[in-house]
């Protein structure tokens, strides 16, 4: 292994770690509730066992931060309504998993639909030059995959190649979660790579509105750490800002030529975030001028005949959506590492990496070890 | 996943790059980057598209990390398997 990085170095990791003990203590009235909306940072806090090194006053919750687990079931229902009736479906690889009324994508492949496993959405652009069937794009993610989705439709895709979107946009979604009874979030932490499409200034209305402070944050175990210690200052001192903690990929604006292809394509609508709420503006609806590649407006998707099937009972007790608003840990949950695992997953947050049942399932099974010593 | 691969460009063409993973080359699009790209520039890649030129004083720093990350990955560690994801979701390379 190389020689340690000055991020991952021990001496500065246990400055920080005093460091966000006395801004938590400078809190008071009660525990501080931060909030990530991130896979890789729950990945990262999950990996190195950072919780481990948070004081007990200090409460770091993920949130709807998993772009595979907050895709709606009527959503995951319509690309299998799709594929059951016989249209090739090319999506990302975990969707494939995800539960929704009645099964997942992968049942209805095994009962012989055809759905194609894709890295990117340009691969699903290529497999629709092959053929002449139609093949629909069943497009999830949040606004960093939702650029190129954006991308490939300027370019020009051929006649038989439609896009489903479930597209969701973060920053929308952080409203609702603020305001959510039981959360009682005092601030976000922001993610890094999404911020460097958008730019950290789509958080200064935000932070208007709710009176909260954002600070976008960086991936490395010293970069989460040095960001929750400035947040947890702001909360203290009553600062009602953005600070951009990691400028090396983040500007203010953001990438303007992506920001143009998005919202040229798509326009934000409301829409339900699965297990959270019906969300303002928080999904990615393709422009009117984009019907023509709408799978919405050019096939018949009857989802309905779906709900002829009740949910399995394993599945009614499954808490991910308390656990994606943050009221709820996968502790919490009777079917976490038990009926529900990574192989037979029951819910959503069990099947992408970037889903908070299958990170701390992956990484001990309650990686909160509050009060052990600094882990680095 | 939002984590992006940092690669380097060793071809531009129109429209599309050449890019070097670690000795995997794969071939990402440049619709979406925030400026141009030459050879030898280091991006920021994520499903298959660079997303942004990262700026030569950052170049070393970030490399680092990922090195890091991927080398101390066991198994199938959830943050390399999401970077080797990324690195799948460039289209082969000819060269």
């Amino acid at each position: 292994m190389n020689a340690p990085l000055e991020f991952r170095d021990p001496v500065q990791a246990r400055e920080l770690c005093g460091a966000l003990a006395r801004a938590t203590d400078s809190v008071g009235g009660g525990p501080a509730s931060v909030m990530h909306v991130c896979g890789s940072h729950e990945q990262a806090i999950a990996k190195f066992g950072l919780r481990a090194a948070f004081p007990k006053a200090l409460n770091v919750i993920m949130g709807p931060g998993c772009p595979v687990c907050i895709t709606d079931q009527p959503e995951i229902d319509e690309a299998i309504a799709l594929a059951t009736q016989g249209v090739r479906i090319a999506t990302y690889g975990d969707m494939v998993r995800v539960p929704g009324s009645a099964g997942a994508l992968a049942d209805a492949q095994a009962g012989g639909a055809k759905i194609d496993v894709v890295y990117s959405v340009a691969q699903a652009v290529e497999q629709a030059r092959e053929t002449t069937e139609p093949v629909v794009f069943f497009a999830t993610g949040f606004e960093t995959t939702a650029v190129a989705t954006a991308a490939v439709l300027l370019r020009g895709v051929p006649s038989n190649f439609f896009i489903l979107s479930a597209h969701k946009y973060i920053p929308p979604v952080m409203e609702i979660v603020a305001e959510m009874p039981g959360t009682r979030v005092q601030g976000f932490l922001a993610a890094g790579h999404a911020a460097t499409i958008t730019g950290y200034g789509v958080f200064e209305p935000f932070v208007e509105r709710h009176g909260l402070p954002v600070v976008v944050a960086g991936f490395e175990p010293l970069d989460i750490l040095a960001a929750l210690v400035k947040l947890v200052e702001m909360i203290g001192r009553g600062d009602r800002t953005v600070v951009n903690m990691f400028p090396r990929c983040v500007s203010r604006d953001g990438n303007a030529n992506a920001l143009r292809q998005l919202w040229e394509v798509f326009q934000p609508i409301g829409g339900r975030w699965r297990g959270i709420a019906h969300v303002p503006n928080g999904n990615l609806r393709l422009r009117d001028e984009w019907a023509a590649v709408d799978a919405r407006r050019q096939f018949t998707i009857d989802i309905a005949s779906l709900w002829r099937h009740a949910p399995a009972s394993l599945v009614r007790q499954c808490i991910c959506g308390n656990i994606m608003a943050g009221i709820a840990s996968p502790a919490d949950c009777a079917l976490f590492g038990d009926a529900c695992v990574p192989d037979t997953p029951v819910g959503a947050c069990m099947v992408s990496s970037e889903g908070t049942c299958r990170i701390w399932h992956e990484y001990g099974g309650v990686p909160d070890l509050r009060g052990a010593s600094c882990p680095l | 996943m939002c984590l992006g691969v940092p690669g380097l460009v060793v071809r531009v063409d129109e429209l599309t790059a050449v890019v070097d993973f670690w000795g995997v080359r794969r071939r990402v699009r440049l619709d979406l980057v925030d400026e141009p790209v030459s050879v030898g520039d280091y991006v920021l890649n994520h499903v298959g598209f660079a997303i942004r030129r990262i700026a030569p004083d950052d170049v070393e720093m970030t490399l680092a990390m990922y090195r890091q990350l991927l080398a101390e990955a066991e198994g199938d560690d959830l943050m390399a398997a999401d970077v080797r994801s990324e690195i799948k979701a460039g289209a082969g390379s000819e060269e």
